[in-house]
């Protein structure tokens, strides 16, 4: 098989990092070929250059063997290549079909346009109505979208941007039987992840990336998830272990009957939502982005006065009403999904970004005067316990990296001795060395009586360090499975809505 | 041929350009303001010479300068806890012209007094009537979530008219030839002066105070800290507990209380009564004290004699060289401008590609 694309010897550089440094290799026709790397290797932008998305400072792509600018998104459609990104770009309010039609270049009638998006649906076995808003699908079904959308195109290359972090596992076998057909037919896939078990089970070669350069091209056939991720990485991640099987006594916190009846038509309401937490359990809550984990967190974290009905309770004491501010009080911690500007501001030093969490503790005020004397001491702790890569205290937030702030964070949380700990996506976006670290402090964490709750998409993650995993579908919540006893199956199903 | 211009933002925002760039904004100004001098036919040296140097050339200009910064100081002061909270009060002039009407009214009740309590309770009140204008944008904007940028403004007008009505009316002057203007307060009423024959007043030492305290809520205390934490990021100051509301209304009380003094103190000092035009244009004018001095209380002090001068050498320009005293609020114009565009191209960065 003939090259399709070649990179060669690409260059881009970002002020204070090296995004891509002399990239070459190649991607072999009619072959789905996986770019793997740890976030911040430069996967995304090596095929946003391909892409013509970004401008490469110098270096050369072929496309079938010929010499090629690619300086716009038109010009790699026109070159046959297209994407499917991250995150989506489709107009809610529109059906499927306008908003299939809103991508083409050609002038087309709406008719003939759904009966060609009707066979390409028919013969890879999408599940769509055309007819039907956007708002009304699922992330999956989002997703064939914009992947149909791509094929009306007729492309020759289809890069797929982390296809899988949105899916079910049901969805994301269903997606791989797509694509490999796909490739079948003449198509050859370039598909960027960090899980390598999917990249081995779907790609037939795959290049791994490591700061900005690549560290090799291989085929994925004699490869495992470890031989693979060492590569990856560099060095070898060892994995949190949770220990099974352990009597919890008493409940520390619970939800009872918790629905919502927002206003808002983009947000999910939640149906009924009951939980309950022993003193020093990990509850895992899963579930596909977008079924309720964004209000489910309001709630807890009560920072906008979210309307619900039912009660929250912590320690026999109902919370229902109390602020942000008191329930910290009580000894609940949070770590919130959003780190830049959320759990932290990023002009703002690491001390005063103790203090913004830590507030509520009279330790570190003298009367309305900030104590800097014990926030500075407390930092320097956080920094020291948790490994947290930085010169000082004094630096600003935003200039850690996200591993390290994400440590800096749930060490500050962890640190104040919290009874409660809630986090929503602790590894998320982090490197692997700090996301190893982070599951080994949440396990201990657990084994000292500390209840956690942790909102998570990862599974591989869940299933890591929970005790029991639950399911948020559509804003209900799944009964509690013992990860013991946990199959993949059936937890793809609960994710899918099929509850017990 | 297509020209796109992109702008991006830089990762290397630099502190100290930050700091920096009012002095940039500064000379900026003064370079395109000699083309203004050109235009109209006036040597730019000369021109610049009377603008800003010749009316601080002796004491009476000098005192003059502070009379004209005491005020400017005050109000830009009080509107930085507004600013920093992201919360644009841009009616200080009717908060102002509020704590002239609230202060000067207790003058002119106690007319006769010759009490030492007069004037603290003229100050009192000034302060009250600046600090209850303020409120109502304030409780709009938490109740209702009213733009306060509009209603703040449109208040400033009512207030105006509101002092129009007193001294066209029930107020007036009646020994005043009809003239829309009050009685003078009496003596005990009016502002001390520093120094004898000049009539820079004790105005000066509470714009001081002012400062050294909003340093101190600045950098060492909670309230400071929640200011901080808001105006950078709503969200963070959610996660850490801070009631935005709270917020809101505390700080347009503060910098209506210092409106409402900076008002109470023109009457009562320079003034010596109520009549229509008790300020000119300070608590607008104010607003671009408050960013040029990056609204940090040191910055706003010498902001804040930087926009008294063109102030007075608006006068001076328009005594000597016969051009429109309106050159001063030009100057004021170009400051801002300049200020604003050195602050985006700090923050971002903007190329043709």
């Amino acid at each position: 098989m003939q090259s399709i694309v070649e990179f060669k010897n690409i260059f881009k550089s970002y002020p204070g990092v090296m995004a891509n440094e002399d990239v070459s290799f190649n991607i072999k026709e009619q072959s789905i070929h996986a770019i793997l790397g740890e976030n911040g290797a430069g996967k995304s932008t090596l095929v946003k250059i391909l892409y013509g998305h970004v401008k490469p400072d110098s270096g050369e792509i072929l496309i079938n063997s010929d010499l090629s600018i690619i300086n716009s998104p038109s010009t790699a459609k026109n070159l046959g290549i297209n994407m499917v990104f991250q995150h989506f770009s489709l107009f809610e309010s529109l059906t499927v079909a306008e908003n299939l039609i809103l991508g083409m270049n050609e002038n087309i009638s709406l008719s003939k346009l759904k009966d060609k998006s009707k066979t390409i649906c028919d013969k890879y076995g999408f599940n769509l109505n055309l007819n039907s808003p956007i708002s009304s699908l699922s992330v999956g079904q989002r997703q064939s979208v914009e992947i149909v959308r791509s094929l009306l195109n007729n492309p020759k290359i289809l890069i797929m941007d982390e296809p899988t972090s949105v899916l079910t596992p049901d969805e994301i076998s269903k997606l791989f039987k797509i694509l490999k057909n796909l490739v079948r037919d003449g198509l050859t896939v370039i598909f960027i992840s960090h899980k390598l078990e999917e990249i081995i089970n779907l790609s037939d070669y795959v290049t791994i990336m490591r700061n900005g350069k690549v560290v090799s091209t291989i085929s994925t056939q004699n490869e495992d998830p470890d031989t693979l991720g060492y590569k990856m990485l560099g060095y070898k991640v060892s994995k949190a272990k949770q220990v099974s099987d352990i009597k919890f006594s008493h409940e520390i916190f619970n939800i009872k009957n918790l629905s919502t009846q927002s206003k808002d038509p983009f947000a999910i309401n939640l149906n009924e939502i009951e939980l309950s937490l022993k003193k020093g359990q990990i509850l895992g809550i899963a579930g596909v982005a977008g079924n309720g984990q964004k209000e489910l967190m309001e709630i807890l974290l009560n920072e906008n006065d979210y309307e619900f009905s039912g009660d929250i309770i912590f320690k026999d004491l109902n919370i229902n009403n109390l602020s942000t501010f008191q329930r910290k009080s009580l000894s609940i911690s949070y770590v919130t999904e959003e780190r830049l500007g959320h759990s932290a501001v990023p002009e703002m030093s690491l001390s005063e970004n103790i203090f913004l969490s830590m507030n509520h503790k009279s330790e570190f005020k003298k009367g309305d005067f900030i104590n800097f004397e014990k926030i500075n001491s407390y930092a320097s702790d956080v920094i020291k316990n948790f490994n947290v890569d930085t010169p000082s205290f004094n630096v600003k937030a935003g200039k850690l990296s996200g591993g390290n702030l994400q440590k800096f964070i749930i060490g500050r949380e962890i640190m104040s001795n919290p009874e409660l700990l809630i986090l929503s996506q602790p590894t998320w976006g982090i490197d692997a060395g700090s996301e190893a670290f982070i599951k080994k402090t949440i396990v201990e964490l657990s084994q000292k009586g500390v209840s956690i709750i942790i909102i998570s998409h990862d599974l591989d993650e869940l299933l890591e360090v929970c005790h029991q995993i639950s399911v948020l579908y559509e804003g209900s919540l799944s009964n509690p499975l013992k990860v013991e006893d946990i199959n993949i199956t059936k937890l793809g199903k609960y994710m899918g809505g099929l509850f017990d | 041929m297509v020209f796109l211009i992109k702008i991006q933002l830089r990762e290397d925002y630099s502190n100290l350009i930050f700091y920096l760039s009012p002095l940039v904004a500064v000379t900026l100004t003064l370079f395109f303001g000699s083309f203004i001098f050109l235009i109209l036919d006036l040597s730019p040296i000369e021109s610049f010479k009377i603008f800003f140097i010749s009316p601080i050339s002796n004491s009476y200009g000098i005192s003059e300068l502070f009379v004209k910064a005491t005020p400017l100081a005050i109000i830009a002061l009080g509107l930085s806890y507004c600013f920093k909270n992201n919360i644009y009060n841009i009616g200080a002039e009717g908060q102002l012209t509020m704590g002239a009407i609230f202060g000067g009214g207790i003058g002119l009740l106690f007319n006769d007094s010759t009490s030492v309590f007069l004037l603290p309770l003229m100050i009192l009140f000034g302060a009250i009537g600046g600090a209850f204008w303020a409120t109502i944008p304030a409780i709009l904007k938490i109740k209702f979530n009213t733009n306060e940028i509009l209603t703040s403004l449109m208040l400033t007008y009512v207030a105006l008219f509101i002092l129009d009505y007193f001294v066209v009316g029930p107020w007036k002057d009646p020994a005043g030839y009809g003239l829309p203007k009050s009685m003078p307060f009496p003596d005990a009423g009016r502002l001390p002066v520093l120094i004898d024959g000049l009539r820079v007043h004790i105005g000066v030492y509470f714009a001081l105070i002012i400062c050294l305290i909003t340093y101190v809520i600045y950098n060492k205390t909670l309230f400071g800290f929640k200011l901080k934490v808001t105006g950078l990021s709503s969200k963070a100051s959610q996660y850490a507990g801070f009631k935005y509301k709270n917020l809101i209304f505390y700080t347009f009380i503060i910098s209506g209380v210092c409106a409402g003094l900076a008002g109470l103190f023109e009457v009562s000092g320079p003034i010596g009564l109520l009549y229509r035009d008790i300020s000119p244009n300070y608590g607008f004018t104010a607003i671009i004290v408050a960013f040029l001095g990056r609204l940090n209380p040191f910055g706003i002090i010498l902001s804040s004699l930087l926009i008294a001068l063109t102030y007075l050498g608006a006068e001076d320009a328009q005594l000597f060289l016969k051009i429109p005293s309106a050159v001063g609020f030009v100057f004021q114009g170009l400051v801002l401008f300049f200020l604003l565009g050195t602050d985006f191209l700090n923050k971002y960065k903007v190329f043709i590609k």
